[in-house]
């Protein structure tokens, strides 16, 4: 049943994408009126792809579980989008947006994916741009750039610190222009708690409507998940409260294989951790780090302030150990830095698990230009300072305010203080060239997808990746497939395919509110983030994932007979949505460290104490894990393991350097 | 700090709600408000009480899905910040605290603290958008927007659609929103074609959802967590009125 092949066209890597949309089959417009598309999610990329598909003639139904489309959490993006413009005339093209991508991937991606990608980068921002969306620009009213870890071209185009939202309230326009159209049918405050698998084929879908709790069947001829990523089932990460598993996870159960699910992104700078109450973790912008400078003191304790310390008993750890990136370093390696001069103890704040991102230097810098232009060419420090702010402030404002917001202190007075966060999860379902699962009909797009980042994300490519998937690749790689089904009927919803699943998602809801036990569904989901942070964080090793495993089935086990769910099921009862997530997570956390643990390499964002250079560097194993691990579901703690192997024709796979 | 709070709790849109009492203890500063609530809720579990149900997402001022009404102030007390980013140590040990949901005829309650803001969205599908289809852009940097113009633009399309600006409105008027979102387009070279036929149809839209007229008290603008002015609703204005005394090709 399964479909495992890569399905990368042949020829020449450059070529591969324009010849394959020159030869894809085609839909005419009689029949793609005829033919039903379900879009799950409404991210950048679910609502760029109900969209166009709209626009291109199909019937489109899109589900999200909020309130609106707005709302997906692609809208909490802030530094940026990449794209292979050479604007800034700095030696871009779309061969490094793809060097640098595979790279910063720790050579773990496809390169026809990632050449694709690079190749419609540009066609994203001119899209975008076309409907309205603000993005910065220069007084010369051209479009700015700014620059992002792991590159050395400013490549990076952006909106204040919202550009993930300005560019989703882009994708949501479209997709209400169509709702409001009649061609998109939009169902908010939706879950899909099921896919519908008829002859092999996906048809359909079981989503429940939050507000009532009434379950319903909607049949498409394909479907197409754009539901984000996992990185949830850390309990603390960046994602929004309500980011989930669930629907990718509920199709990895109906046989699509899920790949590389212990690749997750740690960011290096977020806002850390003030105490056990906390709920979620904030990130500060990787754009940050162009004009932040990162330091801990030399000496371990130090009570003093941090402007109290002067230059020369100060460590720039970045900038010493990777002096050509120094601090824009792809996030792994950042993040790897921070956690290892906090382990040295080094760390500052209260927690120790913290260091500084100081914008002092870059400050001045800016108001001594700014003094210039105004005339004043030896202007002293409080005059560059002051006039610096007012630049910093119409960079990063809405950052500075939402951790003075959050800490309480002024960070354009004081450093800030930051450490490494779940931010992305590189991992998701595998999909083929036409980000087709191995489940045919079925598709999968942006963050729920693996491929593309490799084993660790560069800043500003989720973003692109989104929108690329939605808007340029989907809309037409699902031709493919469509126009072998255009004399395929509406399947009546009363199928027995239907009916089962149905079933199927009633009896698990009733289980959860029968099961009357004593704790919390968040008691539970923060007891498997505390698992899944310690021992398949930031570092692991054998002995802690072996561990792991176990801890998280006993936990599941007791979840399922001690959970309390209040309520009922025929309400809106957020408790409820939750414990359905989280029983998802205690699953999905098990296969993310069995995944980690037979990946005996360090590559990316997956770190294996035991494999790593004299220099403490992730230490790859070519020879033996130059491959996607694709896990197939085969019953509870199950999982067969596929290889995808990785080819590399058009670039030389080399330890990464940022030194 | 301990704290006593009265909150709204509405079964569903078809029954009437009640202020309820609530005492937390032990909430620390540094916890935000929703965190708060977190800790509430927990309580309200273990007692076998139903938990409270609020809108909530990103829990970092952007989504704007939480909708808290705080003190007789939507978001409450401080100024430009969402109900997730507000934090305790706004608050001082023994305070009471009220909390109630977006009240307007548009936005019905839908169970304790959340309500339905899918007027909202309708008002953008009547005409919040430049007509572009995928595929057909040209070359971005082939028109040049000065940049205090784009930077207008931005700052009107910095709405968050959290609806503060219609519970905050004596009316709930929800020009203040439908305003930015015209304003964006208006302001930008890509939105002139359309600009006068899409403020008659969100207006349109806006009016038929029932939301209030503008009176120009500016209590939008006072409590919006994001600051979006008030000149947004002047412009608005302005194209409605040309887009009403004059034919298109005259405007």
């Amino acid at each position: 049943m399964s479909n495992f092949n890569s399905n990368i066209p042949e020829g020449e890597l450059t070529q591969k994408w324009t010849k394959y949309r020159s030869s894809v089959a085609l839909v005419n417009p009689a029949n793609k009126r005829s033919i039903e598309v379900i879009v799950v999610g409404s991210g950048l990329a679910g609502a760029s792809a109900a969209a166009t598909l709209a626009e291109m003639g199909y019937k489109v139904k899109c589900f999200c579980f909020q309130d609106s489309p707005r709302r997906a959490h692609s809208i909490a993006a802030q530094g940026g989008i990449n794209a292979a413009k050479n604007y800034q005339n700095d030696g871009d093209s779309v061969y490094r947006l793809f060097y640098d991508t595979i790279k910063g991937g720790d050579y773990r991606a496809r390169e026809a994916n990632v050449h694709r990608l690079a190749e419609v980068s540009a066609n994203i921002i001119d899209q975008c741009v076309a409907q309205g969306v603000p993005l910065a620009r220069e007084y010369g009213g051209l479009l700015d750039n700014r620059s992002f870890g792991g590159t050395q071209v400013q490549r990076t185009f952006y909106a204040a610190g919202q550009t993930g939202q300005q560019l989703l309230l882009g994708a949501y326009s479209a997709l209400e222009r169509q709702v409001g159209m009649g061609k998109v049918e939009m169902f908010t405050r939706h879950e899909m708690l099921d896919v519908v698998v008829i002859d092999g084929k996906a048809r359909g879908i079981i989503a429940r409507n939050l507000l009532t709790g009434e379950l319903e069947r909607h049949f498409g001829h394909a479907v197409v998940l754009g539901t984000g990523g996992y990185g949830n089932v850390f309990f603390l990460s960046t994602n929004a409260m309500g980011s989930n598993v669930t629907a990718a996870w509920k199709i990895h159960k109906k046989g699509a294989f899920f790949g590389n699910p212990c690749y997750t992104q740690i960011h290096p700078t977020c806002i850390p951790v003030s105490g056990d109450h906390q709920s979620k973790l904030t990130l500060m912008s990787e754009s940050l780090r162009n004009d932040g400078r990162i330091w801990v003191p030399k000496k371990k304790d130090d009570p003093r302030k941090p402007q109290d310390i002067p230059e020369d008993e100060r460590d720039y750890y970045l900038e010493r150990r990777y002096p050509a990136f120094g601090n824009l370093v792809p996030r792994d390696v950042a993040s790897r830095a921070a956690k290892e001069r906090c382990d040295a103890g080094y760390g500052v704040g209260a927690s120790k698990l913290a260091v500084y991102l100081d914008f002092t230097a870059n400050t001045e810098r800016y108001g001594r230009i700014e003094a210039n232009k105004q005339g004043n060419h030896h202007p002293d420090k409080e005059t560059c300072m002051r006039l610096g702010r007012e630049v910093i402030k119409e960079k990063y404002g809405n950052l500075f305010d939402m951790y003075a917001q959050i800490t309480g202190e002024n960070p354009y007075e004081t450093p800030m203080r930051i450490y490494p966060a779940v931010h992305y999860t590189m991992g998701g379902i595998w999909v083929d060239y036409d980000l087709m699962t191995t489940v045919p009909g079925l598709y999968c797009i942006g963050e729920a997808n693996f491929s593309d980042h490799g084993a660790n994300r560069l800043g500003a490519s989720a973003l692109m990746q989104g929108l690329a998937d939605g808007y340029f690749v989907l809309p037409y790689t699902i031709g493919s497939y469509l126009s072998k089904e255009i004399s395929t009927k509406a399947i009546p919803t009363d199928h027995p395919a239907f009916v089962e699943a149905e079933n199927h998602v009633k009896s698990t809801l009733d289980r959860f509110l029968n099961i009357k036990g004593t704790k919390s569904v968040d008691h539970f989901h923060k007891k498997l983030g505390h698992i899944m942070w310690e021992k398949c964080g930031m570092a692991r090793n054998a002995k802690g994932l072996t561990e792991a495993i176990e801890e998280i089935k006993a936990l599941r086990k007791e979840f399922w007979s001690d959970v309390r769910v209040p309520g009922s099921s025929d309400e809106f009862n957020p408790e409820l949505e939750k414990a359905g997530r989280v029983a998802d997570f205690l699953e999905l956390g098990e296969l993310m460290c069995i995944d980690a643990l037979h990946r005996e390499e360090s590559c990316g964002g997956h770190f294996r104490e035991e494999f790593q250079t004299e220099e403490g560097e992730a230490k790859r194993d070519d020879a033996n894990f130059s491959y996607v691990a694709a896990w197939e579901y085969k019953g509870e703690s199950v999982y067969e393991l596929h290889k995808e192997e990785l080819n590399y024709e058009n670039i030389k796979v080399a330890q990464r350097n940022y030194k | 700090m301990n704290l006593t709070l009265k909150v709204w709790r509405q079964k569903n849109s078809k029954s009437t709600g009640n202020l309820v009492d609530y005492k937390v203890s032990d909430i620390s500063p540094d916890m935000s408000f929703l965190e708060m609530f977190d800790v509430l809720n927990e309580q309200l579990i273990n007692k076998g009480e139903e938990p409270i149900v609020f809108d909530h997402d990103c829990r970092e001022g952007i989504c704007g899905m939480c909708s808290m009404y705080i003190n007789g102030r939507p978001h409450g007390p401080k100024d430009l910040v969402t109900t997730c980013q507000l934090h305790m140590r706004s608050f001082k040990d023994g305070d009471t605290i009220v909390v109630e949901p977006w009240r307007a005829k548009a936005f019905p309650v839908i169970k304790d603290l959340a309500v339905d803001r899918s007027a909202f969205d309708r008002v953008i599908a009547a005409g919040g958008f430049i007509s572009v289809n995928t595929g057909n852009a040209q070359d971005a940097n082939n028109l040049p927007i000065a940049k205090s113009k784009a930077d207008a633009a931005f700052e009107a399309a910095a709405c968050i659609g959290c609806g503060a600006c219609v519970a905050a409105c004596k009316n709930a008027s929800a020009m203040l929103f439908v305003s930015a979102k015209v304003s964006q387009f208006s302001l930008l070279p890509q939105g002139q074609p359309e600009r006068y036929k899409r403020v008659q149809n969100m207006v349109a839209q806006m009016d038929s959802e029932g939301f209030g007229n503008c009176t120009n008290t500016g209590a939008c603008e006072a409590e919006c967590p994001k600051g979006i002015s008030l000149e947004n609703i002047a412009r608005m204005n302005r194209d409605y009125l040309t887009a009403k005394l004059f034919s298109e090709e005259e405007a």
